[in-house]
């Protein structure tokens, strides 16, 4: 019998078990009997009219089954891919929502926008007869940057679409804001971009589809964050197949960052199609078709000005954004740039008013969509950069101007004036935390001991708070969201005690399988061994939403601890009977129930015996079986944030920025697991520094390639780029999940690019720069400093 | 990857021959750069001639007033050598600032020169040491064998087998990493010898190039501040998504002065 391992403690991860002895089980490690090869056909062009696809000579080629194109997807009467949020205009007009099909249809709108799916018996056989279509494409110009797309005379992507404006949304009030600048003492003004991103998970998109005759039934393996979601986009409004008759896993999966978190047309043509060939067929994307095909990230571009009375006291926020959507509207598209960005512009400030206006605009690129932090690091990298403006424009230290606009902690909870409520909060205690752990008091030193090498040295503060825990449903329907964004999860005790858990979210390298057993170990006394967690199956699992916007713990989990509440209860109808005793009068503590005041007691797993075999059980008032299911639909969002402090060393004679010392101090609630919390926050640190440094999606604007199309172009973060951080956690409690727990996946990345170029414009300000884009690279810094040190020209 | 055809000779003049006589057949050292291309699809070669097998190919000797590598020693293995690490440190450090320690570990030398990649990083280690290529019919030197892009005057037929490297007085190599892909965005090897400096810049152009201002200004004083005001032109250098011609001209001004630094040290 092992030991109970509960809330606080840092046991090892269960899933490490596999995944380090090599025993995943990926999409790619699946194979079925009779298994194909499929192989989607890609655009080469930017924007183009799709004239004509002459298949013969590929239908003609060795081992070839069958190949597809969108002619054949409009003749089965398929759906458009669908988008999940529908948002309005400021005058309630809805967003323009041209169609999405699988297969391209008319023409093509992105580089790797799907053209055909080839079907061989090998992937060797589906490439080379891919390569023998003939394709008559009629090139358009492109178009690829938002300021680009929406002046007039751009190319067109949709004809009903002018000016390639998707929305024009907005939220605040204007009118107060107007106001507020007209009495502001000074207005800091800023225009920034927000670097394209790219998710790269570990592992390339997937999937397996089979067909089963015999049931009519479909299979389908994907690399999914939230396969029951894909089942229902998928079948009910794509592929018209019923729910009952569709299965979708999603086994290991090696990361997702949001990547995998939306329905792809992939997975609907690979559905279709076997039913078709009536053969299974796999396809696995290689890297440089992933570049060109997982849906990207961030791309804005952005006015902010802030206004202040002469005290530094924010008056008020004003934000305009265009925001690239790509080519199409994907799953999420239209609600991160929107819905998950204006709520964020209050960050832990106290601005009383606050405009925000967003232009969602489709380009010739990959339809953009929600990456890890998906909204929210934006919103933190406009407010935390102004903020510095701010204070070096009127003279008043970057910490002092944020203690006196900062919420105090007292103030919580804390309605801001762009709908969100903050339910907790402690951000001057984050500071001050963070101020200790960075040594700030000593960064002189610091700098001197840099300037003495020759080498410029800054230090950067983002204190933020973001938005997580998607989502209350009934506040997501009021923005737009088509569906519930609630968890379930089922609690299955078997009759020897042992537990198995069906929860509907998805662990893609978060460390659910050891968090949430630490949850039903410390709520039902059972030994952490003895629970296992079941997910990514939709033939096992109950409905559920899945896993991204820091949703796992804060809504799964609080629906798994319902479940044990529910467990606990029924527990205890039943030691009732076995003790002959009121049901009031049973607790339950450490793995037992036992009569109030009196020595009378029953274990866990003898009322589990008792459930499953009820000889002597009240079988009058009570069911037999151990096994209770729990939805959970938050209230509110929960608000993770803290204090991140970057110290930069910058070469000037190359450009280069050294990341040389990184803290953060946030706030997460609850901390189930300190070590899987730690690992979140590096990783979320890490990417964020990436976007902040390295990372850049660059597209050629005439033709639409993809310039950045690998990783030899496209720059990851590596190991030695960081510093060892310090990550300390200084937490409030979220006041309505029921353990107090707040999301913790996305707070690195939505707090560290700010904390970042703060740090970088702050080691440059001598030389009179007041802003850096992203990312800031050597050759950027370069230039920036080649243009800084210029003699003003005489008059 | 589409079929080929493997052969795996044991002797040079097989190989040659094997070269020779199936068309658009193509030999493969390491691979680190070949097997991409072909997973890809970019090279179709009806045929791969493996030079693992031809066992004194790897190696690095002693010749007393030179070094000799092995076509196929990889570079872990220079980078790693005592021999190289004492005679000539500069080329030590070059290898070893190649990729990452799997590509070191299977890519070749003689792959690399043939390869000639306009920011690989021993082709500014050849010319800036005036080596001489080994080939099985002849010798080339260094400032003769390079041609630009992927250039280089190997006839068809014609199979690397050694580099032969005379001994600087001193040397080093300073290497700007391009940051996606840790190639040289700009490299710069220099070397001094009783009768002169070399200077050979490799990332920053078409190919790898000498600079003869900058050898001529080391040549009467080798110390970095002799070429701090020597900038080179931009014109013809690369621009890419990564680095401006005019950032990689002044980088090669920056690189080349760490180059003489690392020399010295
Ligand atoms: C991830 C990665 C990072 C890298 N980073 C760097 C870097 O930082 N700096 C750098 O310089 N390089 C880098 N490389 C390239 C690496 O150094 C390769 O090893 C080298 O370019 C080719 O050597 P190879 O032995 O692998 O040759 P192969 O790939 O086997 O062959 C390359 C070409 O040379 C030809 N060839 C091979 N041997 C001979 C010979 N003896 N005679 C004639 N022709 C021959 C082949 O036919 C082929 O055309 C990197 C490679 C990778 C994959």
């Amino acid at each position: 019998m092992g030991n109970v391992i509960g809330i606080g403690a840092s046991p090892k991860r269960k899933e490490d078990q596999r995944f380090l002895t090599g025993r995943g089980n990926y999409v790619s490690d699946i194979k079925r009997p009779g298994m194909t090869a499929g192989v989607f056909v890609r655009s080469p062009h930017g924007h183009a009219v799709l004239r004509g696809i002459d298949r013969s000579a590929a239908l003609a080629a060795p081992g070839v089954i069958a190949v597809l194109t969108g002619a054949d997807a409009a003749a089965d009467k398929l759906g458009s891919l669908p988008c999940g949020w529908g948002i309005s205009d400021a005058k309630g007009v809805p967003m323009k929502e041209p169609p999405f099909p699988m297969l391209a249809q008319g023409k093509v709108r992105f580089v790797g926008d799907m053209v055909a799916f080839v079907i061989a018996e090998t992937p060797e056989q589906a490439n080379a007869a891919a390569e023998l279509l003939k394709i008559d494409y009629e090139v358009l110009p492109s178009v690829v940057g938002v300021l680009e797309a929406f002046r007039p005379g751009a190319p067109q992507l949709f004809d009903d679409v002018p000016n390639n404006i998707c929305c024009d949304w907005e939220l605040g009030d204007k009118a107060a804001v107007e106001s507020a600048f007209r009495k502001a003492a000074h207005v800091a003004k800023l225009s920034l971009v927000n670097n394209r991103l790219i998710g790269n998970p570990m592992e390339p998109r997937a999937a397996i589809a089979e067909y089963e005759p015999g049931t009519d039934r479909f299979t389908l393996w994907t690399t999914s964050q939230f396969p029951h979601v894909v089942r229902f986009l998928m079948g009910a409004l794509v592929l018209n197949i019923p729910q009952h008759k569709l299965r979708v896993v999603a086994p290991d999966v090696g990361g997702g960052f949001g990547v995998k978190q939306f329905h792809y047309g992939e997975e609907a043509v690979i559905t279709w199609a076997a039913k078709r060939v009536m053969r299974p067929i796999k396809w696995v994307a290689s890297r440089s078709e992933g570049y060109v095909s997982d849906r990207h990230g961030r791309d804005h571009v952005t006015e902010a000005e802030l206004a202040l009375d002469e005290t530094g006291k924010f008056l008020a926020f004003r934000v305009n954004t265009l925001a690239n959507m790509g080519g199409y509207l994907s799953t999420f598209g239209p609600n991160i740039p929107t819905n998950l960005y204006g709520p964020l512009l209050g960050g832990v400030y106290t601005t009383p008013a606050i405009y925000c206006n967003v232009k969602v605009v489709f380009t010739n690129t990959v339809p953009v969509d929600a990456y890890r932090g998906a909204g929210r690091p934006e919103a933190t990298f406009v407010l935390e950069r102004i903020v510095d403006v701010a204070a070096s424009e009127m003279g008043i230290d970057r910490v002092e101007i944020r203690r006196r606009n900062m919420i105090p902690k007292e103030a919580y909870p804390y309605q801001t004036p762009v709908l969100v409520q903050y339910d907790s909060g402690d951000p001057m205690g984050c500071l001050d935390g963070a101020l200790v752990a960075a040594d700030v008091k000593n960064f002189g030193v610091r700098k001197s001991a840099s300037a003495s090498k020759g080498k410029f040295r800054g230090l950067g503060y983002s204190t933020y708070v973001e938005a997580c825990g998607l989502a209350p449903s009934r506040f997501a329907g009021r923005l737009g969201a088509r569906g519930g964004l609630y968890e379930s999860a089922t609690v299955r005790v078997h009759p020897t005690g042992q537990v198995t858990v069906m929860i509907g979210t998805h662990n893609h390298g978060q460390g659910h399988e050891t968090t949430f057993a630490q949850i039903v170990s410390e709520k039902l006394g059972v030994a952490f061994e003895n629970v296992d967690i079941v997910f990514g199956d939709t033939d096992r699992v109950q409905f559920g939403m899945g896993t991204y916007g820091s949703r796992s713990l804060v809504v799964g989990g609080a629906a798994l601890s319902k479940a044990t509440d529910k467990v606990v209860a029924k527990g205890k109808k039943i030691a009732a009977h076995l003790l002959e005793a009121a049901e009031v009068d049973i607790q339950f503590k450490s793995g037992k129930f036992s009569v109030a005041g009196t020595d009378r007691a029953k274990t866990f797993e003898e009322i589990a015996g008792a459930a499953y075999v009820p000889h002597d059980y009240p079988l009058e008032v009570l069911e037999p079986g151990l096994e209770e299911q729990a939805y959970y639909d938050p209230v509110n969002f929960t608000y993770p944030g803290g204090c991140h402090i970057a110290e930069v060393e910058v070469d000037p004679e190359t450009g280069t920025v050294t990341l040389v010392n990184y803290t953060a101090v946030d706030d997460v609630g609850t901390v189930i697991n300190p070590m899987i919390v730690e690992g979140q926050l590096h990783g979320g640190i890490v990417q964020g520094v990436g976007q902040a440094l390295f990372e850049n999606a660059v597209y050629d604007e005439s033709s639409g390639q993809l310039l950045s199309g690998s990783l030899m172009d496209y720059c990851m973060p590596r190991a030695d780029h960081m510093p060892m951080m310090k990550v300390a956690t200084h937490s409030t409690l979220c006041t309505h999940t029921p353990m107090g727990v707040k999301g913790c996946g996305e707070v690195g990345t939505i707090g560290s690019p700010a904390a970042v170029i703060n740090a970088v414009v702050d080691a440059l300000s001598h030389l009179g720069v007041t802003h850096v884009d992203m990312p800031a690279t050597p050759n950027r810094i370069w230039r920036l400093l080649q243009n800084a040190s210029l003699p003003v020209a005489a008059e | 990857m589409k079929p080929f055809a493997y052969h795996q000779p044991d002797q040079i003049p097989d190989a040659a021959k094997l070269l020779t006589s199936i068309e658009d057949s193509k030999l493969v050292a390491g691979g680190m750069t070949l097997i991409p291309t072909l997973k890809q699809r970019l090279a179709n070669p009806p045929a791969l001639i493996d030079l693992s097998k031809l066992g004194h190919l790897k190696g690095i000797t002693d010749d007393g007033d030179s070094i000799t590598v092995g076509a196929m020693t990889p570079h872990a293995q220079v980078a790693a050598s005592k021999l190289v690490q004492t005679k000539i440190p500069g080329l030590a450090a070059l290898a070893s600032m190649i990729g990452d320690p799997a590509v070191r570990s299977r890519g070749t030398i003689g792959g690399s020169v043939a390869n000639n990649d306009p920011a690989a990083d021993y082709p500014a280690g050849v010319l800036g040491l005036g080596a001489t290529i080994v080939t099985s019919t002849r010798e080339i030197a260094a400032d003769r064998f390079f041609l630009g892009l992927f250039e280089t005057a190997l006839q068809p037929g014609e199979i690397i087998t050694a580099i032969r490297f005379p001994l600087p007085l001193k040397a080093g190599y300073a290497k700007f990493k391009a940051p996606a892909s840790r190639y040289a965005l700009v490299g710069v090897f220099v070397a001094k010898f009783a009768d002169g400096v070399r200077v050979a810049v490799t990332g920053a152009g078409p190919g790898v190039f000498r600079v003869p201002p900058m050898e001529m200004a080391l040549s009467e004083n080798f110390d970095p501040s002799a070429i701090a005001a020597i900038k080179i032109d931009n014109d013809g250098l690369t621009s890419d998504i990564h680095a401006e011609a005019d950032y990689r001209a002044h980088l090669v001004t920056v690189m080349a002065k760490r180059a003489v630094d690392a020399a010295l040290s």
